[in-house]
């Protein structure tokens, strides 16, 4: 199965000399169509650095990141932002929704922004709201919604169009544990549709959603279907 | 558990005789787990029989110290290193696992609260997978027995994270208490191979 992303021995510095922050050191990681791989770890081990590298928002210092098989390192500026409007979708904790604009204008604005006419924008648009069980509440501004509602219009943004690559950075934010589910339900409901997703969340329940989950610490990735360490390391008296 | 792991994590600090034994085992567990002296010796004696422990000369007290053997140091190991699984805990075996860690020398502890969370969050892959699939309104009795047990397991991973922060701000050294000087010999040796 092809990755639709890949990192491969991503590095990423903030700064240098003796003040450099080592984000991530040397991360290696594939999601393939249909898989949803959540990203676990302390605060600080380097989560949402890696959603930003996988989402072209942010440059490694080292290494390569590839969404379906172009590197994104060889992109220019606008190459890079057409590949993040038409490909790749986001949820953030912060929703980022313009409050002067309706829900589904909110939804139809990477397509507009990317030249799909108003009324078709509006069509899909309106599509993705239904699919996210927003229904008849297009045109609704997002003071007029729930906080609930409001996370699934930003998910109806992230999924509208062809976006082959989803990332969610704590998606459900302080929603309450039902109104999480469900936004979680839609994540998973999209990646078994052929999306890859890549979930960050210090909440091991939602984790559980994913098909597998890979723990960050120190900006090295430790992948939880491999053993961490041979038993003969546990007791070795070599501690450190 | 797994007295006899205990014993074992207890033994691999230094050679002990048996009141010893019990005396540091109900401080390793903050006294939550009363021990009786007899349940100490029945516990060596089938130690001693499976080739984990073997005993000491007497000493002029009359007291026979007992002494970890490398089939116990692996066997010990093997118990680090394994998750316990969810649902088989007659006591609260994870807690006192991670408080013995703690406090026997060499174990990587950190690792031991990542085998364990990689195992709870496996199980709470396989419970969320059940809750997915279970999505038809006649079948809400199981998906809130089902959401009790992802709950727990949650709440177990948060356990584990919290640990694992105290451990990254304090860093303790391995313990070596005072009055077992083999187990200090024995160490260096080890790091020194």
């Amino acid at each position: 199965m092809s990755a639709v992303l890949e990192l491969r021995d991503v590095h990423r510095t903030h700064g240098s000399g003796a003040t450099a922050v080592h984000a991530l050191r040397g991360v290696g990681l594939s999601v393939s169509a249909g898989e949803l791989v959540a990203v676990m770890g302390p605060s600080g081990s380097g989560k949402s650095t890696l959603l930003a590298l996988a989402g072209g928002l942010d440059r490694p210092t080292g290494g390569d990141v590839l969404v379906e098989g172009e590197a994104l390192g060889g992109l220019g500026p606008r190459e890079l932002a057409r590949l993040r409007r038409r490909r790749i979708g986001y949820v953030f904790q912060d929703l980022n929704l313009i409050g002067s604009l309706t829900a589904a204008e909110n939804v139809a604005l990477p397509l507009e922004l990317d030249g799909t006419g108003v009324r078709a924008a509006r069509r899909l648009a309106l599509a993705a709201l239904a699919e996210v069980g927003l229904d008849g509440l297009g045109d609704r501004f997002p003071d007029q919604l729930s906080g609930g509602q409001q996370q699934r219009v930003a998910i109806a943004r992230a999924l509208v169009g062809e976006r082959r690559l989803v990332l969610a950075d704590e998606p459900t934010g302080a929603l309450d544990s039902e109104s999480g589910e469900a936004v979680l339900h839609l994540l998973r409901r999209r990646v078994d549709a052929g999306a890859a997703g890549v979930l960050v969340t210090h909440e091991a329940r939602h984790a559980g959603w994913a098909d597998r989950v890979v723990f960050l610490r120190d900006g090295v990735l430790v992948d939880s279907t491999a053993p961490l360490v041979g038993v003969e390391h546990l007791l070795s008296g070599s501690g450190r | 558990m797994s007295i006899r792991h205990g014993l074992l994590a207890l033994l691999e600090r230094g050679q002990m005789y048996g009141y010893q034994l019990r005396a540091a085992f109900e401080e390793s567990t903050g006294s939550t787990w009363p021990l009786n002296i007899g349940q100490v010796y029945t516990t060596l004696a089938r130690l001693e029989r499976d080739g984990l422990v073997r005993p000491l000369p007497e000493s002029e007290a009359g007291q026979r110290p007992y002494q970890i053997t490398d089939a116990g140091r692996a066997d010990l190991a093997l118990w680090f290193a394994t998750p316990i699984s969810r649902g088989d805990r007659p006591r609260d075996e994870l807690s006192i696992k991670l408080a013995l860690a703690l406090t026997t020398p060499g174990v990587d502890v950190r690792a031991v609260v990542q085998t364990q969370r990689s195992a709870t969050i496996r199980a709470l892959q396989e419970l969320t997978r059940l809750k997915y699939a279970s999505d038809k309104p006649e079948d809400l009795p199981w998906r809130l027995v089902l959401d009790a047990m992802i709950f727990q397991a949650e709440a177990e991973v948060r356990w584990l994270d919290h640990c694992e922060t105290s451990l990254v701000r304090f860093r303790p050294g391995p313990s070596r208490p005072a009055g077992h000087p083999e187990a200090v010999d024995r160490t260096d040796e080890a790091a020194r191979r």
